[in-house]
Order: structure tokens, then C-alpha cells, then sequence
């Protein structure tokens, strides 16, 4: 790691500030994925600000239904929080398939949003990647692309978002709220991250001396029926090759609502809202659910060594679906 | 000197810039005070300057688990949480769980149930395991499996190790 400076921040007012006075600095959560990504050389700043202690640890009752889970709160406080097991078990059950109780015990919920792509060749600085230096090219796109994705993609990056959690977030459509030097906005978790188009060195489309406060939850109709399902190479504490968040809302055996979001397919949490309508009004039937998966991923477009998941992502999509409904 | 030389900054040379930091740690019940420079890492901390070398370096990643620790009584990878973060915390290492000579109870299982071979992740194992039993929400042999899933072992000790945790449990049941 290189040698910096750190500083607790006590107030989300001051770490703005800081913040602002130095290019270099950036904030630190958990310290899971930024820590790691300083020792290899991937991330390096010269001013780390920790801002555990600026009272962001709380999960909180919001009039309406609503809750706000604060930026610091950690990965395990949120999946065991009353609030989110009984109100949100989607989002409960796609942070525990992440990482491992450790990882759990130190990463904040703010982090996870931020934690960066998996793709093999961003943490090795011998190879070309657009993510660490637009312009040096992607040893991905014609190298080992396995695990890469299959939406929306660009002739500069091919990596997938990592996180389990956002894509329970994307099926909840979750509010990030964000405080700058201009105050505070909220960010809709479909507008939060980005596709990599021809910058890929931004994930998401947070400004740098921005900090994230808080994930607000609306109330969501989706907490029965729901499911998360998670495919990967080995059967725990292993990134996602496919994942599914599924959540509908069923009445007199005909499907209402439905939210449906993948994770390991794109640079951010993947919804087609086009092919949920096709849901709607039907019953809940593996027919059915086969129609929606091959709609969905219609648009799939595979570069080779990852191919083989979109069958897979369709028969997982089906399977969330299925197991969605019986429950 | 020599021995204040953390690994984590090793070669890189001058820092006159970046300063130590004050930073006053409870380990194994024990207060130490120490200055100690930003990015040295819990992990090497307790080895390198305590000498409490129970705790081990595997990956250095969060990949493996070896160098999980309890801190506040939670278990987590001390190669990934930074020791200036930690100002003020109670750490429990592998050679804080024995009281007055006596193993604690999942120790005495690790040893009952034949859960290590070499040895090397067994003090992560087992901290890991005094976690799992706190949080409370590993009952079945699956769940234990998934609770304890943060924990490699290169030897593959993994059902002896599952038999140690459920020693425990069952211990627990017959004495709360
Ligand atoms: C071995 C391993 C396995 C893993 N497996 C999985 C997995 O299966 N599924 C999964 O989803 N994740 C997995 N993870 C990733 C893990 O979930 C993330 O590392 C973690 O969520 C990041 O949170 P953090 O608080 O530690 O972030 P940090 O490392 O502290 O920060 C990450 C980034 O966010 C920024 N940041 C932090 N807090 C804020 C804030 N409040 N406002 C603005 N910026 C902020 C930091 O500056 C940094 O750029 C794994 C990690 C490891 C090491
Ligand atoms: S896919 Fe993206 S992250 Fe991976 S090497 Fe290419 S540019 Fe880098
Ligand atoms: S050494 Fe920390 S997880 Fe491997
Ligand atoms: S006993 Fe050898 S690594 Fe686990």
C-alpha cells in the first residue's frame, strides 16, 4: 500500500469539506474492497477519511412503510435488522449470499454500492484496462472473458457490477441520498450506476466529493413472494456468474406486479421492464416463466468464453421465478 | 527500530509526509499504546509489533480467512481493517480465548473432534467459530457450513471442523 494520511471525520459536513480540499483523498468505509485494491496497486490515494462515526449507523422507520438504511451500517447489521427481515427479506437473503460473515461484519452498505468490478485484468496492472486507464485498451475483450457481461457492454469494458446486494436494491427500486458541496439528492438505484460506454474508469454517476448517507427503501408489495438466486463457481463466499432478485405479487392466482433484477450480467444491476409486462395478469407458470426469461434476454450478446451464461441465466432466472411463486 | 518496521510499508521508503498516528487498542484484555502508521493493517499490527503471531497471514486478500480476529466481539479479517481505524477497540485473538489455563470450549472441540491437520487456519477457524456461536443464526449442518464458509483449509479438515462447532452447540443446548 502506498503511505498516506487518515483522519476520522465526525460530522458528513466536514468530510465534504476535507474532501474537497485535496484530489487525492477518498473516503473510507470498511476498507474490504478499497484496502485490498490499495495493496495491489489498483486504487491509491493519499488521504484516506473515515466515515464510520458521522452518525450514518442507524436502520430507521420512515413515515409511509418507508426505511433508511444508513450509509455505515454494515453488510451483516442490515441482513439481521428487524426492519429489513420482516419488510425487505429480498434484500436480506442477496446480502447474505455476498462475501463471507466476516466480509459481512466490516463491509458498510454505502461501500457495497461503490465496490468495484471483479474483472480479472482491472486487478492486474500488467494488462491494458480501460477502468484503471482509459485508453490503455481491454485485454478482456479478446482475452479470458468468462465471467463478463452480456449487456451493455462497450468496445472499451466489459465488466460486470459484483454486488449482491444492488441487485435486490434494483428489484426494490431503492433511493440512494447523498450529500455534496451543493447538499443533499437522491439517486434512483436505476440512475445510481452506469454503463462503461466510453469512460469505464466511472462506475456510477456519484461525483467524487460526494458522500453517500443513506439507501431509502419505499414500501414494496414484494415481500412473499420473492427470491434470490445465485449462481457461482463454488457453493459459498465465491462472486455471483449469474444472479436473480425476483419479487412478485400475486392475487387470485394471476401475477400482479413483478420486479426482476440480474446481477453478473452488466456493468450495473439488469432490468427490462418491457419484458416484466409480459408478466403481468398471467399465471404464475413455468410456460409463462420461460417466455419472460427468453424475452429477457433477447438483447444477450455473448463474447465467447461466456457464453454459456446465458442459458444458464435464463434457467436461473426461470428457477428464481418458479421458487418465487411457490413460496 | 528494526522491530517497529511494519511489513506493510516495507520498501517504500521515505514518508517524512505521512505521520504515525497515536492509537491505544485493547488486545486479550491487555491495553497497548502505540503509534503506528496509517496503512499498517490490524493483521500486521498484532504480529509484527505485539508478536502475537497466532494470528496468520494467508492471503492478505479477505480471501481465506486465517487472520480472522474478534473485534468488539465480531469476527473479521484483520488483513483488511486498517489498525488507525481501530483506535479504541477490543480485540480477542486466538491467544486470548484460553481463561486461566482452561481452552475455550471450541478449542477443546477443535481438539476432541481432530479438526485441524497442519494447523495453519485453525486459529481463524476457530475465532471464527466463537463469532458463529455469538450471532446465534447457525443451527442446522448447512447453515454451519455457510456460517463458517469465510474459512479455508487447505488440508481439508472441513467435516472435522464441522463436528467441533457442533460439539458446541450441542453443549450449549444441554448447558445454557
Ligand atoms: C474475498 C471477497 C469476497 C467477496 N464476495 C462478495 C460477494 O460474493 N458478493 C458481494 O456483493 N460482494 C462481495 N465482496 C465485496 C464486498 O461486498 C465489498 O468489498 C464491500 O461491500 C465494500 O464495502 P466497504 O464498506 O468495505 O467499502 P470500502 O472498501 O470502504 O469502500 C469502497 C469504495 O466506496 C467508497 N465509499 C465508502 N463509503 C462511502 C460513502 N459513505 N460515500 C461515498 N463513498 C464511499 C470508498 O471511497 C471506496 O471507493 C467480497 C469481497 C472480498 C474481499
Ligand atoms: S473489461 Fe473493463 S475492467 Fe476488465 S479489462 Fe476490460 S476495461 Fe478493464
Ligand atoms: S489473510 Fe486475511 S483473509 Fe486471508
Ligand atoms: S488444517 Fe491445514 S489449512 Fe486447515
Amino acid at each position: 500500500m502506498n503511505p498516506f494520511q487518515f483522519e476520522r471525520s465526525s460530522s458528513s459536513s466536514e468530510a465534504i469539506l476535507r474532501m474537497g480540499k485535496n484530489s487525492r483523498a477518498k473516503f473510507i468505509g470498511g476498507g474490504t474492497n478499497l484496502i485490498d485494491l490499495m495493496k495491489e496497486g489498483v486504487e491509491s490515494s493519499d488521504f484516506l477519511l473515515d466515515v464510520n462515526h458521522v452518525g450514518m449507523n442507524e436502520v430507521l422507520e420512515l413515515p409511509g412503510g418507508r426505511i433508511r438504511i444508513g450509509a455505515s451500517v454494515t453488510n451483516s447489521d442490515a441482513a439481521y435488522s428487524g426492519l429489513v427481515e420482516e419488510r425487505f427479506p429480498l434484500l436480506r437473503d442477496a446480502i447474505l449470499a455476498g462475501a463471507s460473515p466476516q466480509l459481512r461484519n466490516m463491509a458498510t452498505c454505502g461501500g457495497n454500492l461503490l465496490q468495484r468490478t471483479r474483472c480479472y485484468y482491472f486487478y492486474d496492472l500488467a494488462t491494458a484496462c480501460n477502468k484503471r486507464e482509459n485508453g490503455s485498451g481491454c485485454d478482456a475483450i479478446a482475452g479470458n472473458n468468462r465471467i463478463h457481461a452480456l449487456f451493455g457492454a462497450s468496445d472499451a469494458c466489459i465488466a460486470v457490477h459484483p454486488s449482491d446486494m444492488c441487485v435486490a436494491l434494483a428489484t426494490l427500486n431503492a433511493e440512494i441520498h447523498v450529500l455534496g458541496p451543493n447538499g443533499p439528492r437522491v439517486i434512483r438505484i436505476a440512475d445510481f450506476h452506469r454503463l462503461p460506454g466510453n469512460d469505464p474508469t466511472r462506475d456510477n454517476t456519484l461525483s467524487r466529493d460526494e458522500l453517500i448517507i443513506a439507501i431509502e427503501l419505499p414500501p414494496s408489495p414484494l415481500n412473499h413472494h420473492y427470491h434470490y438466486a445465485k449462481v457461482r463457481d463454488r457453493s459459498s463466499y465465491a462472486f455471483a456468474l449469474i444472479s436473480a432478485a425476483v419479487g412478485m405479487n400475486l392475487e387470485a392466482g394471476k401475477i400482479q406486479s413483478a420486479s426482476i433484477a440480474m446481477g453478473g450480467v452488466a456493468h450495473k444491476p439488469w432490468r427490462d421492464s418491457r419484458a416484466e409486462k409480459l408478466l403481468i395478469g398471467k399465471r404464475p407458470e413455468i410456460r409463462v416463466f420461460r417466455d419472460f426469461s427468453e424475452a429477457f434476454f433477447k438483447s444477450a450478446r455473448g463474447l465467447g468464453h461466456n457464453n454459456f451464461k446465458i442459458e444458464l441465466g435464463k434457467r436461473t432466472l426461470v428457477r428464481a421465478l418458479e421458487e418465487a411463486s411457490l413460496k | 527500530m528494526q522491530k517497529n518496521k511494519i511489513e506493510a510499508s516495507g520498501g517504500r521508503g521515505s514518508n517524512q509526509t505521512f505521520k504515525s498516528v497515536p492509537v491505544t487498542i485493547q488486545v486479550n484484555g491487555r491495553k497497548f499504546t502505540c503509534d503506528v502508521e496509517p496503512w499498517t493493517t490490524l493483521l500486521d499490527l498484532l504480529r509484527e509489533k505485539f508478536e502475537l503471531t497466532g494470528t496468520k497471514k494467508g492471503c492478505d486478500h479477505g480471501q481465506c480467512g486465517a487472520c480472522t480476529v474478534l473485534i468488539d466481539g465480531k469476527r473479521v479479517n484483520s488483513c483488511l481493517t486498517l489498525a488507525v481505524m481501530k483506535d479504541g477497540a477490543e480485540v480477542t485473538t486466538i491467544e486470548g480465548l484460553e481463561r486461566e489455563g482452561i481452552l475455550h470450549p471450541i478449542q477443546k472441540a477443535f481438539i476432541d473432534q481432530d479438526a485441524f491437520q497442519c494447523g495453519y487456519c485453525t486459529p481463524g477457524q476457530i475465532c471464527s467459530a466463537v463469532g458463529l456461536l455469538s450471532e446465534g443464526h447457525a443451527k442446522t449442518d448447512d447453515e454451519i457450513r455457510e456460517e463458517m464458509s469465510g474459512n479455508l483449509c487447505r488440508c481439508g479438515a472441513y467435516p472435522n471442523i464441522l463436528a467441533a462447532v457442533k460439539q458446541v452447540l450441542q453443549e450449549k443446548k444441554v448447558s445454557p
